[in-house]
């Protein structure tokens, strides 16, 4: 998948504009995780809902491209881009309770999607839904096929999300914040699932999440967003070892760790502009201890460090 | 004044503020039509600690594993079932509200979301004065400069006082909690998921200004939260709670790195670090969290313990000392054969 220029706003009623995810770039490819990093309010779940086309009103996707094998979604129909829902891209969310319907079983919701996708009788859907529940970790499949969400778990219930999301062998499955709302032990359960369908489908993933350390453990490839833009990409190695982007660096010494001894955290003065008046200039000056006056002049281009490191900042513009 | 070593020192002679000894609150199930009681969540079930004068005791564990239930409990908000409470030697468990009162100005809590906590019609001066209203007898200039001078002790600005809680972000809300808790100087604070709901960046600074607080104001803490990272910047000691049981007790350093208990270990394990050239080795932990209304015989951890043997299923483990302040609730320590 391919992101170009990507540009959602909402027009708020007192003629604002809130340029909620504002020229994203975007590229995942076949059996790779790619993760986006922000804080709330950074536009994380936008750029995903966008790819979706999940934007109701007032929010519209007023620029940009995203192409998947070749195609540009965003010229395509409801009905065409209702398919490409079912079958080329599934999405993950944060709360599995609200993407479940609360009065089906398990069973009867992983059989719809693959009688209506895949175009399956009643006995293939039933047998194939059975298949994924055993894939996901339900050692008493049959059972569960009955079970209605709220006799699940919460880690329970995203295994069920997951195995609705790859019932029709997605080519993208975009995970937003998938394991926020678990518990650390149920977390790892969840990832590695997630991992090991990834490989198994050869799928690209998307993984939305505020967790460095859930980045750092899973991802190849970073990009951090801040403020609707990307503000640094780079392989996950380069980013936690040689961040550039101030914010970057920020969120990194704000971040207590289980390994070390720290006195005094870093914090990143302020808080995170709404996106509706964002400072002119780079929208990251109010809050960076580094900007300088052409900071809050112009907002920096993403500039290529080198062919896989770019960064948004005037202080890596210079020659 | 007093290095920090001589302080930690100093702590750990000092008395505790905060004892509680085989602590329970159970919840009733109500079923069928006369609503009769068919069962007990056991949400706190036999916990026995004590916080010292001055420390930060982090509770950690997962959901449900009644870390909230206990905070709740230790501040009489919610009645214990069984147990003892006590609070600067004297027994509080039974003390009626009247009783309680001058107690209560001593104990404050901290939540985890800032605006369920905070009443929205109250500007940000009537919030923080309300508790001096009910618990002190300032005059209004007395109580209009504490409160000034609260805001400040919390990084906002004396502005702020006539403006509203929907007017902040999450994190200056939490600021606000705080300098209401602190209103009336409390000795003892709990923090319960204080910092969860807040960004990194956000989260780091009421962070540091905790820490500024208790240095200031000589305060406790017991800060409860399900994030390890967090509780191990912030605490001195640390006790794991699982399924409404304190499994493991020690001081920081002993719990992060040579945890004793299979839970500990697991749950340590189990954290993504941000240093990408470490070499983790998760333990996997099969299945899910029992229901704390029928938790497992014996040890409640053994349905998902990778070291349970037959004894872990009929005999419940107790709470031993491993020594420096040590202590563990599993069979594997408590008869060396
Ligand atoms: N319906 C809406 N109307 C107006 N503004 C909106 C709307 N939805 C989102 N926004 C704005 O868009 C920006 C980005 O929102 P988004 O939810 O994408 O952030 P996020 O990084 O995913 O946050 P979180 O981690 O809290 O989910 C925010 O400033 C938000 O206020
Ligand atoms: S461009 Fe300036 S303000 Fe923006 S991040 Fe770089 S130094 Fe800071
Ligand atoms: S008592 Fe048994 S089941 Fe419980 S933690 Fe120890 S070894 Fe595991
Ligand atoms: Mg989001």
């Amino acid at each position: 998948m391919d992101v170009k220029d990507l540009k959602t706003y909402f027009y708020l009623d007192d003629q604002k504009v809130a340029r909620a995810v504002d020229d994203v770039d975007l590229t995942v490819n076949a059996g790779e995780t790619v993760a986006l990093v922000g804080e709330s309010g950074s536009g994380k779940s936008i750029t995903s809902l966008s790819i979706m086309q999940l934007i109701n009103k007032p929010g519209k996707i007023v620029d940009g491209t995203i192409s998947l094998l070749g195609q540009n979604l965003l010229n395509l129909s409801d009905k065409q881009m209702t398919k490409v829902r079912g079958n080329d891209v599934a999405m993950i969310f944060q709360e599995p309770m609200t993407a479940l319907n609360p009065v089906y079983t398990i069973g009867n919701q992983i059989s719809e999607v693959l009688r209506k996708h895949k175009k399956m009788n009643k006995k293939q859907a039933r047998r194939r839904a059975i298949e994924l529940l055993k894939m996901v970790g339900f050692p008493r499949a049959e059972d569960t096929f009955d079970e209605y969400p709220h006799q699940l778990s919460g880690g329970m219930r995203q295994r069920a999300m997951i195995a609705i999301a790859i019932s029709c062998e997605p080519k993208l499955l975009i995970a937003d914040e998938p394991t926020t709302a678990l518990d650390v032990t149920i977390q790892a359960q969840i990832i590695d699932l997630m991992n090991e369908m990834k490989e198994k489908l050869d799928m690209a993933l998307l993984l939305i999440t505020h967790d460095l350390g859930v980045v750092a453990e899973y991802a190849d490839r970073v990009l951090v967003m801040y403020g609707g833009q990307i503000v640094e990409e780079a392989p996950k190695k380069r980013l936690f070892k040689e961040s550039k982007h101030p914010y970057t660096s920020g969120l990194m010494e704000s971040l207590p760790s289980i390994y070390k001894e720290e006195e005094r955290l870093g914090t990143i003065r302020g808080t995170v502009p709404p996106a509706h008046s964002f400072p002119k200039g780079c929208r990251f000056s109010s809050r960076c201890p580094h900007a300088m006056d052409q900071c809050f002049e112009s907002n920096p281009d993403l500039i290529q460090l080198d062919h896989e490191h770019s960064v948004r900042c005037y202080l890596y513009t210079d020659e | 004044m007093a290095t920090v070593e001589e302080k930690k020192m100093t702590q750990t002679e000092q008395e505790s503020i905060v004892k509680v000894e085989n602590l329970k609150k159970y919840f009733p199930i109500k079923g069928g039509i006369l609503k009769r009681t068919i069962g007990h969540v056991k949400a706190v079930d036999g916990v026995t600690f004590d916080i010292k004068q001055g420390e930060t005791l982090g509770i950690v564990g997962e959901s449900g594993s009644g870390k909230s239930t206990l905070g709740r409990v230790i501040l009489k908000l919610l009645d214990s079932t069984e147990g003892n409470i006590f609070f600067e030697d004297q027994d509080i468990t039974k003390l009626n509200n009247k009783k309680m009162r001058p107690i209560r100005r001593d104990m404050q809590i901290v939540f985890q979301d800032p605006f369920a906590s905070l009443n929205t019609k109250m500007s940000i001066e009537q919030l923080i004065e309300e508790p001096l209203l009910i618990q002190t007898d300032l005059s209004k200039d007395e109580r209009k400069e504490k409160v000034n001078s609260l805001l400040k002790v919390v990084g906002l600005r004396p502005s702020d006082r006539l403006k509203y809680p929907h007017e902040f972000s999450g994190g200056q809300r939490q600021r606000i909690s705080i300098a209401r808790a602190l209103a009336i100087n409390p000795k003892f604070v709990i923090a319960d998921e204080a910092v969860s709901a807040l960004d990194v960046s956000i989260q780091a600074q009421v962070l540091n200004l905790m820490a500024d607080l208790q240095e200031e104001f000589g305060l406790t803490y017991l800060f409860i939260s399900h994030d390890l990272s967090v509780v191990k910047h912030i605490s001195d000691r640390v006790g794991v709670m699982y399924l409404g049981r304190l499994v493991e007790i020690a001081p920081k350093k002993a719990i992060y790195e040579e945890p004793l208990h299979p839970y500990t270990q697991a749950l340590l394990s189990s954290i993504p670090d941000t240093d990408v050239d470490r070499e983790r080795e998760v333990i996997k932990l099969e299945g899910d969290l029992p229901s704390p209304s029928n938790p497992p015989s014996g040890c409640a951890f053994r349905t998902r313990c990778p070291m349970a043997h037959e004894r872990c299923a009929v005999e419940r483990p107790e709470l031993i000392h491993k020594g420096d302040g040590h202590y563990v609730a599993c069979h594997l320590y408590d008869d060396e054969a």
